[in-house]
C-alpha cells in the first residue's frame, strides 16, 4: 500500500467566497496523512477545475463552499467532468452546508459532504476508503 | 494599585505567597491534584493559578491606567462610559434586496435598534455588477446586493439619514457605496456634515484574511487615502474606515499577535494618509477599530484594554497626535461566529452573550452580537431578535455598565493587560523587520501564521484537548434541529440583473461613458478620484463599470494562497 504513489488531491473554492481557513485546514490535515495536496486557491470557476483536474490527473476533487452556491456549482462542474470523460474522480464537498442540502448533493455525484465540525482525520479515512486504485502508471 | 505600596510591603506579601504555597496550597494539591498541569488560554497563552500585587508590581496608576477620558485610555474612552449612554447595539442586517432589507431595518428601529450594519453579497463586495459572469448564483446570497443608486435609494425610503447611523461591512468598493450614501443624503435634503456612519473599509486585511481584496495592495492604500481625505473634509461625523483586529479571517492567534499585527497593518494606513498630505489629527480622530471578543473572557478583554493603552501612545509617542481624540482607540465588536458551534446552534446564545459581556467589560463602543445560527447562514429573523435581546438583557438587567471599567485594577486583568502591551510590541516590530506589512502579505508570512494556528486549534478540537461543548464533549445523540433559515429568494438574481439593464438602457450613456474614462484618466495620475466617483454614480454609472475602470489603471491581485 505505501509502496503505491501517493493519493493526489486537488481542493479548491470556489465562486467569489474567501473563506479559506477550513480549506487550509484541510489541505494540511491532508497533507500529514501523506497525500499529494494541490490547492488552486480562491475564486475558481468549474472550467478551471476541470482543466486542472485533468492536467494534474488527480484522485480526489475537494470543494469548500461557505455560500450557498453549492447545488448551481456542483451541477456545472459534474456536466462538465461528463464531457471531458473525467469519470471515476472523487468528489468531496465540504464547508457550511446543510445536511438537507447535503442530500440533494449526493445524488449529483458528490461522494460524501463535510461540515465544518468534521473531524479531518474522517475525512482522511473517507479519501483512503473511497479512492480506487487506479494509479498503476 | 502594586505601584503604591511601598518595597517592604511587597516584599511582605512575597513571604506570605511563598509561604502559602508551602502550606495551604500545598496540602491540597497533594490531596487534591489540579484539573490540568498546564492551564492555557484558548491562543496557547500560560494562565497562572492566582495573580496578586507582585504581578502588577511595575504597574504605575497615573501612567499606565489613569482615568476614563483621559490618555491612555486604558479605562476607557469616555469619562462616564456606560453610564452615559450604552453602548450602541448594532445588528448586521442585508439580505437580498433593498426593500427586503428596508423592511428589516424599520423592524429593528422599532425593537429600539439605533444603527444598524449591512451586509452585502459578494459580488458587491468585489464589485461585480450582477449579470457579471463572475457573479452567477451569487447574487443576495450572504447579503445585500447593490450595485447602483437605483438598488440602493430605496433602501432609505422613509429612513431621513440624519437619524440613523449606518455601518456598512464593504471594502474595496466602499468610496462607491459611500459616494451613493452621500447622493441619496443629497436628494433628502440631508446636509453632508449631519451624517454619521463607518465604513469597514479596511483593505489590507482582505489580503490572506477575509480574501475579498481587488486591487494590489499597494494601490489599495491610495484608494483608501483618497476616501479618507475625502471624507474628513466632507462628512465629519462620518468613520470612513474601521480598522479590524483580525488575521487570517481568525481570531485564535494569541492576543499579543493578534494586537500587534493589526497594529502594524493600522500603522501602514497612517503612513499613507501622511505621504497623501494628510496631517494625523486631521483624520485619526474618525478611525474606529474593529475587535473582536473570543469566547475567552479575561483575556478578550484585556486584549481591548492593552488595545486601548497601546494605540494611544501609538498615536501620541511616534505620531506625535496632540488631538486627544486622535489617541481614542475607539472599539466596535462586529459580533464573531469563530468560537459558534454547528452542533446544538442554541448553545450558541450563551457564547455570544460571554463574548458581549467580553467586549462589554472591555469597553467597546459599538456592539453587534453574533447569531446562533451564523455558522450556517444569513440570520433568521428570530435569532436577529435575541441577538438584540442579549445587548439589552446585559444593558439593561446585569448591571455591570453601571461602573466604569470594573475590572479595572483586578491583578489578573491588569497583568494580562500589560502583557499583551508588551508582546503587541515586539510583534510590531518582527513585521517592521520582515519589511512591512505589505511585504508579510506578499510573502505569505501572515498567511502562513493564521493557516497554522487554524489547523492547531483543529487538531486540539479532534484529540478533545481543546473542549467544544456539544460538539466534541458531552455530546449527545440528538436529531439535527431544523434551523429557521433566511431561504434566498430565486427569483433575486434576474430582478437585480434586469434592473441593472434597465439602469444603463435609460440613462444619459455618453455621459456615463465620459465619466468612466475620466475615472481611469485620474486614476493614472495622483490625484482624487472621489469627486468622479460621485458624479458617476449620480449619473447611473455602475459599481462593476467604475471597478473596472480602476481595475484596468491599476491592476488585479491575485493572492498565492499559503498554509
Amino acid at each position: 500500500m505505501s509502496a503505491e504513489a501517493p493519493i493526489k488531491v486537488l481542493l479548491a473554492k470556489p465562486g467569489l467566497d474567501g473563506h479559506d481557513v477550513g480549506v487550509k485546514v484541510v489541505a494540511s490535515a491532508l497533507r500529514d496523512a501523506g497525500m499529494e495536496v494541490i490547492y488552486l486557491g480562491l475564486r475558481q470557476t468549474a472550467q478551471q477545475i476541470v482543466t486542472a483536474t485533468l492536467e494534474e490527473d488527480v484522485d480526489v476533487i475537494g470543494l469548500s463552499f461557505h455560500s450557498l452556491i453549492h447545488e448551481a456549482f456542483i451541477s456545472e462542474l459534474m456536466n462538465l467532468l461528463k464531457e471531458k470523460n473525467a469519470t471515476g474522480i472523487l468528489v468531496i464537498a465540504g464547508g457550511s452546508i446543510l445536511k438537507t442540502h447535503a442530500q440533494n448533493l449526493k445524488p449529483m455525484g458528490v461522494a460524501e459532504v463535510f461540515g465544518v465540525e468534521t473531524p479531518t482525520q474522517k475525512i482522511v479515512n473517507f479519501i483512503r476508503e473511497n479512492v480506487k486504485p487506479k494509479r498503476g502508471h | 494599585m502594586a505601584v503604591d505600596l511601598n518595597k517592604d510591603k511587597l516584599e511582605e506579601i512575597e513571604r506570605a505567597a511563598r509561604e502559602w504555597e508551602e502550606t495551604t496550597l500545598k496540602r491540597t494539591l497533594e490531596k487534591r491534584p489540579e484539573r490540568k498541569e498546564v492551564f492555557l488560554s484558548n491562543a496557547w497563552q500560560p494562565i497562572r493559578r492566582l495573580y496578586t500585587p507582585l504581578d502588577v508590581k511595575d504597574l504605575d496608576y497615573t501612567r499606565d491606567l489613569g482615568f476614563p477620558g483621559e490618555y491612555p485610555y486604558t479605562r476607557g474612552v469616555v469619562p462616564t462610559m456606560y453610564r452615559g449612554r450604552l453602548w450602541t447595539m448594532r445588528a448586521q442586517t442585508g439580505f437580498g434586496g433593498a426593500e427586503e432589507t428596508r423592511e428589516r431595518i424599520k423592524a429593528l428601529m422599532k425593537a429600539g435598534e439605533i444603527g444598524f450594519s449591512l451586509d452585502f453579497d459578494l459580488p458587491t463586495q468585489l464589485g461585480l455588477d450582477p449579470d457579471d459572469p463572475r457573479a452567477r448564483n451569487e447574487v443576495g446570497r450572504t447579503g445585500l446586493n447593490v450595485s447602483c443608486l437605483k438598488d440602493f435609494e430605496p433602501l432609505f425610503e422613509g429612513i431621513p439619514l440624519d437619524q440613523v447611523t449606518t455601518s456598512m461591512t464593504i471594502n474595496f468598493p466602499a468610496p462607491i457605496l459611500y459616494a451613493m450614501y452621500l447622493a441619496v443624503a443629497e436628494k433628502q435634503g440631508v446636509a453632508w456634515e449631519k451624517l454619521s456612519g463607518t465604513l469597514q473599509f479596511d483593505l489590507l486585511k482582505e489580503y490572506g484574511s477575509l480574501n475579498a481584496y481587488v486591487f494590489p495592495p499597494r494601490a489599495a492604500l491610495r484608494w483608501w487615502a483618497d476616501l479618507v481625505a475625502f471624507s474628513v473634509k466632507n462628512t465629519p461625523r462620518w468613520n470612513p474606515c474601521s480598522l479590524w483586529m483580525v488575521l487570517g479571517g481568525r481570531i485564535c492567534l494569541p492576543p499579543d499577535q493578534l494586537v500587534g499585527y493589526a497594529f502594524a497593518k493600522d500603522m501602514t494606513y497612517i503612513d499613507a494618509a501622511l505621504e497623501a498630505g494628510l496631517d494625523i489629527d486631521e483624520f485619526a480622530p474618525r478611525l474606529s477599530f474593529l475587535a473582536p471578543a473570543s469566547i475567552d473572557f479575561f483575556e478578550s478583554i484585556a486584549r481591548l484594554r492593552a488595545s486601548r493603552r497601546l494605540w494611544a501612545r501609538i498615536m501620541k509617542e511616534k505620531y506625535g497626535a496632540k488631538n486627544p481624540d486622535s489617541c481614542r482607540f475607539r472599539i466596535y465588536y462586529p459580533g464573531s461566529a469563530d468560537d459558534l458551534s454547528f452542533k446544538e446552534p442554541l448553545n450558541n446564545i450563551v457564547r455570544a452573550t460571554i463574548q458581549v459581556l467580553a467586549s462589554v467589560l472591555g469597553g467597546a463602543r459599538a456592539i453587534d452580537c453574533g447569531a446562533y445560527d451564523e455558522a450556517y447562514a444569513i440570520p433568521s429573523e428570530e435569532s436577529s431578535r435575541v441577538k438584540l435581546r442579549t445587548q439589552q438583557i446585559i444593558g439593561y438587567e446585569s448591571r455591570v455598565a453601571d461602573v466604569v471599567d470594573p475590572l479595572g485594577g483586578s491583578y489578573y486583568v491588569e497583568a494580562l493587560t500589560s502583557q499583551i502591551e508588551e508582546g503587541a510590541k515586539s510583534c510590531i516590530k518582527e513585521i517592521e523587520d520582515l519589511g512591512g506589512f505589505v511585504a508579510c502579505i506578499e510573502n505569505g508570512f501572515l498567511q502562513r501564521k493564521a493557516a497554522e494556528a487554524a489547523y492547531r486549534v483543529q487538531r486540539e478540537k479532534e484529540t478533545g484537548e481543546r473542549v467544544v461543548v456539544g460538539e466534541n464533549a458531552f455530546v449527545t445523540e440528538e436529531e439535527e434541529r431544523p434551523l429557521e433559515l433566511h431561504e434566498p429568494d430565486p427569483e433575486l438574481e434576474r430582478r437585480q440583473m434586469e434592473r441593472i439593464r434597465k439602469v444603463r438602457e435609460e440613462r444619459d450613456n455618453d455621459r456615463a461613458q465620459a465619466l468612466i474614462g475620466r475615472i481611469r484618466d485620474v486614476a493614472a495620475t495622483r490625484g482624487s478620484v472621489m469627486p468622479l466617483i460621485l458624479e458617476a454614480v449620480k449619473a447611473d454609472v455602475t459599481m462593476g463599470e467604475i471597478m473596472q475602470a480602476l481595475k484596468d489603471v491599476w491592476g488585479e491581485y491575485t493572492l498565492v494562497p499559503a498554509f
